[in-house]
């Protein structure tokens, strides 16, 4: 058999059920391919033995019979979420030497069908970024090329830390979306606060969903935004997001804000006819200084969702520009009391000081990096007193406005909305956001009104930029309209067609 | 809005962050650059609208007010940086 990395989650899963290949040959190609793949970062930590016990274990389950959904399947976990005994820290230095006595409800969910973990990956500190830049393990790489550059010139790249040159996989999910780009792992668990599922996605021409707030729940996962936060997986087809959001999703009475409700056979929606759909295009995303290219890439996706028989609607959803700002209240402010836990005396590291305030403070300065610690002030600042009407409530309230913009188009019979996933290409690393926070922030223009609304939304790659570079188109749908999702964003695959991965220069 | 270098430290000791005072004029001018970003809210019409509380309607769960977790003290503690006889140990705060 050919190299079982090239295989998408759903072949190899496929292979394993005819015997054609076992979970411990493929596990052995995955780990391989890892330890080849160091340079590009996208791994913090490996856990060869772990998989190797678990695929193992998967090997005795398809001999008897028992295969489980995702049985012998290796797939790679965003450092946020909780595995027992195994380094969390939401690559973090304040939860330095965490190792968690539990396992995340979504984790839990993934070996329980059968799934193989190969180790944890790189992502912004607490998700915060959207370069995978803050990380407190350094950068990731792209596996994808930057423009006007060969192997030779990028591994030479590759050796130095700072990875300057090289392409961003985006963030904060960076590490999932590099690892899945790569054939690192057939999937990963990403998790998207404000777009860092569907931006690492585009960036990368992988597939990611961010499903509908409390689809999937959040017991176990560092917390960011409790709000806004949501789990979600990162692959390189839809369907193989359709089979691991099918694990990944379900009521957890231990999360409060999960929904009971039962999760849908995603993968049947893959491949299901879109005609009749109707599909908006919102006016408002098309903003000022769009690149043409990026243009050009939504009018194509309308072009392709037509011809499948969907009919296309222009639609308004007015209130689009508040989002961003919106949400860099929203986000901070949740973020300021969710990290207040982060004291230097439960779990973590901690800085000696002459008191307990000291303690607290000489911790939390070493503890978090300059991003973090700038969201935690930014957050503080909006719910201190005086401040909290006219920055917090108000923002809170516009977020209503946004929501009900969606609702309006939904009750007109809108099925679901189709917009760009960013506003660019992948740029190079370090070249965003360093004299002005602002310019990094914008990445997520497309992307953060689905967080402040709750609603689903996945990014599927849609073609390549003048530059080569992936770009990806993004669907909204309703309120767990998932099965939509994965039906629109399959026609949208099958139409770009794959666009290759340069050949393993790393 | 803008913030001044004493609403900076103060701050900054609210989120129990310690800064050096050469820190001090940069996050100024990031913080300040973070609130010039978000000022157009202050511009848009809010009258009568509701803030949101609960991005998708559900109804909370009771459930029995009863232990649900038995991993006992000893896994409680175990990731302290400090710790003695299961309890936590922090710097003295009572004289």
């Amino acid at each position: 058999m050919t190299d079982p990395t090239r295989l998408t989650l759903a072949e190899a899963r496929d292979a394993l059920r005819a015997r054609k290949l076992s979970a411990g040959e493929l596990t052995r190609a995955h780990l391989g391919a890892v330890e080849k793949a160091r340079a590009l970062n996208a791994y913090i930590v490996e856990t060869p033995e772990k998989a190797l016990a678990m695929a193992e274990a998967s090997d005795a389950r398809l001999a008897r019979g028992e295969a489980g959904p995702l049985e012998g399947l290796p797939i790679g976990v965003k450092d946020l979420y909780a595995t027992e005994g195994v380094h969390t820290q939401a690559c973090s230095h304040i939860l330095d030497g965490f190792k968690p006595r539990y396992e995340s409800t979504v984790t839990s969910q993934l070996w329980r069908d059968g799934a193989v973990m190969l180790g944890k990956l790189n992502m912004d500190e607490f998700a915060m970024g959207s370069a995978n830049e803050t990380s407190y393990y350094g950068p990731v790489a792209s596996p994808w090329l930057p423009p006007n550059r060969d192997a030779d010139w990028a591994r030479a790249a590759l050796a130095d830390p700072g990875k300057k040159g090289l392409l961003t996989p985006g963030g904060s999910s960076g590490g999932s979306a590099s690892a899945v780009a790569a054939h690192l792992c057939l999937a990963a668990t990403a998790s998207d606060t404000g777009g860092s599922i569907r931006q690492p996605a585009a960036f990368t021409g992988t597939v990611g969903i961010k499903p509908t707030y409390g689809r999937c729940s959040r017991w176990g996962m560092v917390a960011f935004a409790s709000s806004l936060d949501q789990a979600g997986p990162i692959a390189r087809t839809t369907r193989d997001c359709a089979i691991m959001l099918g694990s990944m999703a379900g009521h957890d009475p231990r999360d409060a804000t999960s929904v009971d409700a039962p999760v849908p056979d995603y993968e049947a929606a893959v491949g299901r006819s879109i005609k009749g759909l109707r599909i908006g295009i919102p006016r408002e995303y098309r903003i000022d200084g769009m690149p043409a290219e990026i243009e050009a890439l939504w009018s194509r996706g309308v072009e392709w969702l037509r011809a499948a028989g969907a009919e296309i609607v222009d639609i308004s959803l007015p209130h689009t520009r508040h989002a961003l700002p919106a949400y860099y209240i929203v986000a901070p402010a949740e973020a300021s009391s969710n990290l207040a836990r982060y004291d230097g005396v439960r779990y973590g590291l901690r800085v000696p000081g002459r008191d307990i305030a000291d303690m607290y403070e000489q911790t939390r300065r070493a503890g978090f990096g300059a991003e973090v610690r700038r969201r935690v002030m930014i957050g503080t600042y909006v719910l201190s007193a005086g401040y909290y009407d006219a920055y917090y409530v108000r923002a809170q309230k516009i977020r209503t406005l946004i929501k009900q913009d969606f609702e309006k188009v939904y009750a007109d019979g809108v099925d679901a909305i189709l917009t760009p996933a960013t506003p660019s290409a992948a740029f190079g690393i370090g070249e965003k956001g360093s004299a002005d926070p602002v310019e990094m922030y914008l990445n997520d223009v497309f992307t953060v009104t689905v967080n402040m609304a709750g609603l689903p939304g996945i990014a599927v790659p849609a073609g390549l930029s003048g530059d080569g570079l992936p770009l990806g188109l993004q669907i909204i749908g309703r309120p767990f309209g998932e099965e939509t999702l994965f039906s629109v964003a399959e026609v949208i695959e099958q139409s770009a067609g794959r666009s290759p991965l340069p050949a393993r220069w790393w | 809005m803008s913030v001044d270098q004493a609403t900076v430290r103060r701050i900054a000791h609210l989120a129990r962050i310690a800064v050096n005072e050469d820190e001090v004029p940069h996050l100024q001018r990031e913080l300040n650059a973070m609130l010039s970003f978000v000022e157009e809210l202050g511009a848009v019409d809010v009258s009568g609208v509701e803030p949101m509380t609960s991005v998708i309607p559900m109804k909370m769960e009771w459930r029995r007010d009863e232990i649900t977790d038995h991993a006992g003290a000893a896994a409680v503690v175990a990731n302290a940086p400090v710790s003695e006889d299961q309890f936590f140990v922090v710097p003295k705060v009572i004289e």
